[in-house]
């Protein structure tokens, strides 16, 4: 079935055409590339790598960065439009390319040297080398100002030790960005996964993000040289703007699987025939169809404008929690909902909806949980922190 | 080698097309246009070839109304070099039409001219060898294959229950099937590059349509099925119909 997905207020006429070329060909990509294989990806909890090199061919991976990393300088809503579409396909594939282009280029790029820029970036662009980013751990999740990793200066060079936790890409990456504090202070290096003391094991038996390899990053005393630090920034700020990046990606990315199951759930609503018709003429199913149609055209609405807000450079973090919030907290609901419409046949493999609801549970919990970015939108209304 | 490739602009196949309201014409409301597909194994061969031969350059050419510069910057994003857009209305006759690209094309440098082997609105098959009848120039019509010795060009095509394999001279036109090659996605790297891309619009030449559509009519709804019976029993019956009502077996 060709994937029809909703624009019930013709957010299609707001994108200029590069915006539409740009979702277009991403859409192709994931009809012609992903979907064929994305069930057994999904079954077998296999990353599908052999993809990665067509992502990078297309231009896929750091997209919004300039020209001279070999990078396509995307707007950010034709960015926000390659989130959608992914992830249509599958939260896993989206993060792959957030993580790859928020989490690594993006700090390499904000706070690199220019030698570490121009080492970097292009291999990161082309796919040669995969990045992961290493913050959270295993005891500070949401409160990863207390992480316990910790960078020493030995002169010649740093010692980091410490363990990261729920670090997507891990075990496929060959550099992390690891986060760790030097004298007391959070600052961002770049580990060459092949390092002494490096390791990566991937944490097996998931129920959501299968098609996802998600590790966690064990540093045992690894040595890295003194150029390997991120000069640019230090605190909290500087992984925290990488999240303000992958985040606002994340937010347009909910909306393309919510389109998914909506387009899935809409269609068998009205070739599924009980008491002798279909089960879209009953006004509880239209209210539910109704319901999800007005979340997605609500999410459409908060990410176009969040991106022009980003174009404008008035985009503030706690812009890209409302929409991060809302969208990510709307795709799970509308995906649970649309599982309950297609019945006993939402739990077969056939349909799509459950593997996107299985997903949205990680989408919801990670890059800020759904409750931390009504904390951080409470704080920024009223003046007060309401996290402790 | 200098391409020049020959597109139309058709309504997406996924596109729900209906009779406008003179009868005569498609509704053309809410249809989003595209590069026809078989124009796409063309454009492909076109990059190819211009890679291959390491100079030269490939001109995107499309005849129609407002609806075609969209879709020759998706040809300039592919990697086309520039583009022209022939404006003006095309009609139904593939001889009108194939009479207004001969003439834009006439005297533009070219080695070689491609396009698909048919459009997959009108299915006409037809544009393509008219242009080079109209330019005196050989075509070979549903290529599948072509390979460049020297400057003559040796060419596979599909025929009934074969490959008839041809060789020609350039410059020549080539209508291509399914099977040349594998189109390539536009890169966003390319749809980025495709805003800085030349793109010339040139009026049609004024060419009488010697065909006119009297009406354009939707199928009849299909008939509902018949259900003969359930269960081993039916087969009779059922193979009964088949052969005497519907007369398929």
């Amino acid at each position: 079935m060709a994937y029809r997905p909703l624009d019930y207020y013709d957010m299609n006429s707001l994108l200029t055409d590069e915006e539409r070329m740009v979702q277009q060909t991403v859409r192709e990509f994931v009809a012609d590339q992903l979907m064929p294989i994305i069930r057994d990806c999904n079954r077998d909890a296999r990353f599908p790598l052999e993809l990665v090199p067509r992502c990078a061919e297309l231009g896929l991976l750091g997209a919004p960065y300039p020209e001279k990393y070999g990078c396509a300088s995307l707007g950010p809503i034709a960015y926000g439009l390659i989130n959608q579409e992914l992830e249509r396909g599958d939260s896993g594939m989206r993060s792959f390319v957030s993580v790859q282009t928020g989490l690594v280029m993006y700090p390499i790029l904000a706070y690199g040297t220019d030698a570490q820029k121009d080492y970097w970036l292009p291999k990161l662009a082309q796919g040669e080398k995969i990045g992961c980013f290493g913050l959270t751990e295993p005891d500070f999740g949401s409160n990863p100002g207390g992480m316990l990793t910790r960078a020493v200066d030995k002169g010649s060079h740093y010692v980091l030790a410490g363990t990261k936790a729920w670090i997507t890409n891990g075990t496929i990456a060959d550099v992390a960005i690891v986060w760790a504090k030097l004298d007391g202070e959070i600052r961002g290096f770049i580990v060459e996964t092949n390092r002494e003391g490096f390791s990566a094991p991937e944490i097996k038996n998931k129920f959501s993000l299968r098609a996802s390899v998600t590790s966690d990053l064990i540093l045992q005393d690894v040595e890295i040289p003194k150029e390997n630090l991120l000069p640019g920034v230090k605190g909290l700020k500087g992984p925290l703007s990488c999240l303000t990046q992958a985040r606002y990606g994340i937010a347009w990315g909910a909306v393309g699987a919510a389109s998914a199951v909506f387009d899935e759930v809409l269609t068998y609503s009205l070739s599924r025939i009980q008491f002798d018709k279909p089960i879209a003429s009953f006004q509880l199913v239209q209210n539910k169809l109704v319901w999800m149609a007005t979340e997605i055209t609500k999410s459409q609405l908060l990410v176009y404008r969040l991106g022009q807000l980003k174009a404008a450079g008035t985009m503030r973090a706690q812009h890209v929690s409302m929409a991060k919030r809302n969208n990510v907290g709307a795709a799970l609901e509308i995906a649970r909902v649309g599982r309950d419409i297609l019945g006993a046949n939402g739990i077969s493999s056939e349909y799509h909806t459950f593997r996107h609801m299985n997903n949205l549970e990680s989408v919801n919990t990670y890059e800020g949980t759904y409750d931390i970015h009504t904390l951080i939108i409470g704080e920024d209304l009223t003046g007060i922190a309401a996290f402790v | 080698m200098n391409i020049l490739v020959l597109m139309k602009a058709v309504a997406d196949s996924e596109a729900t097309i209906k009779p406008a309201a003179d009868g005569k014409s498609v509704a053309l409301e809410g249809i989003s246009w595209v590069i026809g597909p078989y124009d796409e194994y063309a454009i492909e061969e076109a990059l190819q070839q211009r890679d291959a031969s390491g100079s030269g350059e490939v001109v995107a050419v499309s005849f129609g109304g407002d609806d075609v510069p969209k879709v020759l910057r998706n040809a300039l994003a592919m990697g086309a070099d520039r583009a022209v857009h022939v404006k003006g209305t095309v009609s139904f006759d593939p001889l009108a039409t194939a009479r207004v690209l001969a003439a834009a094309v006439k005297g533009m440098n070219y080695d070689l001219i491609l396009c698909g082997k048919q459009a997959i609105d009108h299915d006409h098959h037809a544009v393509g060898v008219m242009v080079a009848e109209l330019l005196d120039i050989p075509s070979v019509s549903v290529v599948t294959k072509i390979e460049r010795a020297g400057d003559k060009l040796k060419i596979e095509r599909e025929v009934e229950g074969g490959v008839e394999i041809v060789e020609t001279a350039m410059p020549c036109l080539l209508t291509c099937n399914k099977g040349l090659n594998e189109p390539r996605y536009a890169s966003l790297k390319g749809i980025m590059a495709a805003k800085k891309k030349p793109m010339d619009e040139v009026a049609a030449e004024s060419v009488a349509s010697q065909v006119e559509v009297l009406s354009i009519q939707s199928r009849p709804p299909r008939q509902g099925g018949e259900i003969v019976g359930t269960g081993v029993e039916a087969v009779p019956a059922l193979v009964k119909k088949l052969r005497e009502e519907a007369k398929v077996i």
